[in-house]
């Protein structure tokens, strides 16, 4: 496709309306009311892509919007009660206190639904006069002499075939004196980014995880709004790194979640199936009695924390929020890291475009993220993420407990501080050297399959579009992802989007629900994430 | 001429509808919400009409809660000249309370004709359109497929069960969309900004004089109920003789 574009200027262009890409708006009109700003979202809807936990640490939103509680906001729900249990398939033990430092506690925190916050800080964002477009996906970086100058929208309209259809509208060439990169953990745009500019050169690469959510509605007698509960162990092996979560929220709903680190080694394990089987843990099983499932999501989440973090600004631009990983992994949370660079990162555009520059790189943006709250929270907790994929979750966690409070006390650590081991690309082993994993059956009533849990997260896609997970090499990915790794995307994939069938490969990428573990955990990254048609993927709602 | 678009702003099409625990409706809260797909189709049909030069103006407009105005802003962004949002917070407004209220709105108007979608998807009525032409005593076509303006009169085609049939009407009508009679338009990004300027002109039931209390009760709803599993037979016989088993043969 090579018709021109239509063009229009703003002084500055974000790609995504979550938690960071709002919040750099905010605080950009915030500071200069008189500013441009733009935010395009693929999500048809903000929030529509949201999926959190999730338990808000408010330090981001106390720096953003600082009477937020004398505001009507969709944060309601404080933390009441905080349980961590360690699962043996039979039992669960409660672990103690004292083994975490502070830094772990959720006193003072909130259970929200990060969605509904995205919705709240969209309207705020608006009656400040920033233009919000959901619908549209940011495409292509536009680049020009080696700096970002802008964003394209996707095209809308083009058909299977590659050729535009009927209604066909080409995408806009949205141009920006800055444009910041909001997509979340692997965006696409920033993936080109990092790549382009060399981001990660000085930075150890990116771990991640995938997320899994559902949210169900409780009977009264199961629902205590303010409980907060953790697990570790059962029924992941000590050598997979991953944990549950249980949040209470109010309107007798529940959200159940499941995180398995995506440096597993054994092809076989299916991180969906892990979550399904979690459910049924005598401990657990009985908050959903009589419970209904209302909703599912799933999405990748970034774990590789401080020394993983690329170089943020670029010529043009910046990257903000989880694109580029802020997410605290002992702690779970990111959104207030998201928040925070938001706002640090539109200090430094605002002041940029106050000096009357553009397009250039924001040269002292790094260091004041490294050593503000960002970079402080992260740090302590550093040598986590490399102790669990050394040693295991036992004694991983065992290490990283005495480490984080070696960081607290002295503020430093015996480790010093570790690097990660393979990228989550390269930890599969050939299936010859693991044995299937026997799931057990599911009920349909506590456990379920990966097609009726798509169908509740209203996942949808325009259908006479091209596929928007490019395979690179369906040679390669038939004679290594299959024959040597038995098919993992079968089973790492969240929806259903892969199946081999008599040795070919299907995609159905209209099941998609935009998580980004397939762009992550190929074992030969031969498959690349792209956003579709704008407004398509999952309709999340409360997530 | 002059046509006259009433849309509806319904729960998203691709949204699991969930019913509300204590039965007492759909639950409509954080839900996406858009402009109703068979609105969209006589939106279109109406710009369509515009656009070939038969048409003159394209005039929008809803009767519903504060948050209507974002599906008459996504219809000035598909191309609609102007809007008219009647605004009431009533929870249930029933077809026959909608007819009366686009009868008043037709009487300072005037369209030539109106083009309203076939039924709302999301409590499928199936009412408002006739109710409104037999209110207003002008002729109607319901189901179209397809449009053609003559002079002073419009062929309409509509889908009937064994084809088409085509219906002649003087003009001014009525007519309510079908899937089939086009592909409605993406709305562009630089349309959707120039939306936010086109005028939105607010008025209410009360100014209007209708009274748009329900008549109607609603006792309960509930989610369909869900399906039994399947089972594999094995040959035609084994599913002749379950079949048989079953009553249905």
């Amino acid at each position: 496709m090579t018709e021109p574009r239509e063009e229009m200027e703003f002084d500055v262009v974000i790609v995504g309306a979550g938690p960071a890409g709002l919040s750099a708006a905010i605080r950009l009109k915030q500071i200069s009311p008189d500013l441009s700003v733009l935010i395009v979202e693929k999500g048809a809807e903000v929030g529509s892509h949201v999926i959190s936990g999730a338990v808000i640490d408010p330090s981001g939103l106390d720096a953003l919007v600082p009477d937020w509680r004398e505001r009507e906001t969709p944060i309601k729900t404080a933390v009441t009660d905080d349980r961590f249990l360690w699962l043996t398939e039979k039992s669960a033990f409660p672990l103690p206190g004292f083994i975490m430092p502070p830094l772990m506690s959720n006193h003072g925190n909130y259970i929200v639904s990060l969605a509904n916050v995205c919705k709240w800080l969209a309207t705020e964002a608006e009656a400040l006069g920033v233009d919000i477009y959901p619908g549209f996906a940011g495409a292509e970086l536009l680049i020009e002499d080696g700096k970002v100058v802008g964003v394209a929208t996707g095209d809308m309209g083009i058909e299977k075939s590659g050729e535009p259809g009927p209604n066909f509208a080409r995408g806009m060439a949205l141009k920006g004196k800055y444009v910041l990169l909001a997509e979340g953990v692997r965006g696409s745009l920033t993936k080109r980014a990092i790549a382009e500019f060399g981001l990660a050169k000085e930075s150890d690469f990116q771990k991640y995880g995938i997320g899994f959510k559902e949210i169900w509605q409780v009977t009264d007698a199961n629902h205590k709004p303010g409980l907060v509960q953790h697990t570790l162990g059962w029924p992941l092996q000590d050598s997979v790194g991953g944990g549950s979560y249980i949040y209470h929220l109010e309107d007798n709903q529940v959200a159940i979640g499941f995180v398995v680190h995506l440096n597993y080694k054994n092809p076989y394990l299916s991180p969906f199936d892990e979550f399904q089987r979690l459910k049924t843990h005598p401990a657990i099983k009985g908050t959903f009695e009589g419970a209904k499932r209302l909703s599912y999501g799933a999405r990748a989440i970034s774990e590789g924390g401080y020394q993983s973090i690329p170089q943020l600004a670029f010529p043009g631009g910046a990257l903000v929020g989880d694109a580029a990983g802020f997410v605290n992994l002992p702690r779970i949370k990111g959104s207030h890291n998201a928040v925070l660079s938001g706002i640090v990162t539109a200090e430094h555009v605002a002041a940029a475009l106050a000096a009357g520059r553009s397009g250039d790189t924001l040269a002292d943006l790094d260091a004041a993220l490294r050593a503000g709250p960002i970079g402080k929270d992260l740090h302590k907790v550093r040598n986590v993420k490399p102790l669990l994929s050394r040693f295991g979750t036992l004694l991983g966690m065992g290490l990283a407990g005495f480490d984080m409070w070696c960081n607290t006390l002295l503020g430093a650590s015996l480790f010093g501080t570790l690097r990660h081991g393979k990228p989550d690309y390269a930890t599969l082993e050939p299936a010859a050297q693991h044995q299937p994993i026997d799931y057990p059956k599911r009920d349909g009533v506590l456990t379920f399959d990966r097609l009726s849990s798509v169908f509740i997260s209203g996942t949808n896609h325009e259908e006479n579009q091209p596929p928007h997970l490019h395979v690179a090499d369906l040679a390669l990915q038939k004679s290594s992802e299959l024959d040597i790794f038995a098919g993992p995307s079968t089973r790492y994939c969240p929806a259903g989007v892969y199946e081999w069938v008599d040795g070919s490969y299907v995609i159905n990428a209209q099941n998609c629900v935009h998580c980004k573990t397939c762009d992550i955990k190929d074992p030969n990254q031969n498959i690349d994430w792209v956003p579709p048609e704008g407004g398509g993927g999952p309709n999340y709602i409360n997530m | 001429m002059k046509i006259l678009v009433p849309v509806k702003r319904v729960v998203d099409a691709n949204v699991k509808i969930r019913v509300k625990p204590d039965g007492s409706g759909v639950d409509t809260a954080n839900v996406k919400m858009s402009m109703n797909p068979f609105d969209e189709n006589a939106l279109e049909e109406a710009l369509r009409l515009r656009e070939a030069g038969t048409a003159t103006e394209v005039v929008i407009v809803t009767v519903g809660s504060e948050k209507s105005a974002e599906t008459l802003r996504a219809g000035l962004a598909m191309g609609a000249d102007r809007a008219i949002h009647v605004k009431t917070e009533a929870p249930r407004i029933e077809p026959l309370a909608v007819a009366k209220v686009l009868k008043a709105v037709i009487a300072s108007e005037a369209p030539d004709l109106v083009i309203l979608g076939k039924q709302a998807i999301d409590d499928d009525n199936n009412q408002t359109g006739q109710m409104l032409s037999a209110l207003l005593g002008w002729p109607q076509a319901t189901f179209a497929s397809k449009i053609v303006i003559g002079a002073g009169t419009i062929d309409v085609t509509r889908e009937v069960d064994g084809g088409h049939e085509t219906l002649r009407l003087a003009l001014p009508a009525l007519v309510t969309a079908d899937l089939r009679l086009n592909e409605p338009r993406y709305a562009s990004l630089p349309n959707i900004m120039k939306a936010k300027k086109k005028p939105l002109d607010e008025t209410s039931p009360e100014t209007l004089g209708v009274d748009i209390a329900p008549r109607l009760t609603v006792l309960k709803t509930t989610e369909p109920a869900g399906r039994t599993a399947g089972i594999i037979v094995a040959s035609a016989e084994e599913l002749a003789a379950k079949l048989k088993q079953a009553g249905v043969l």
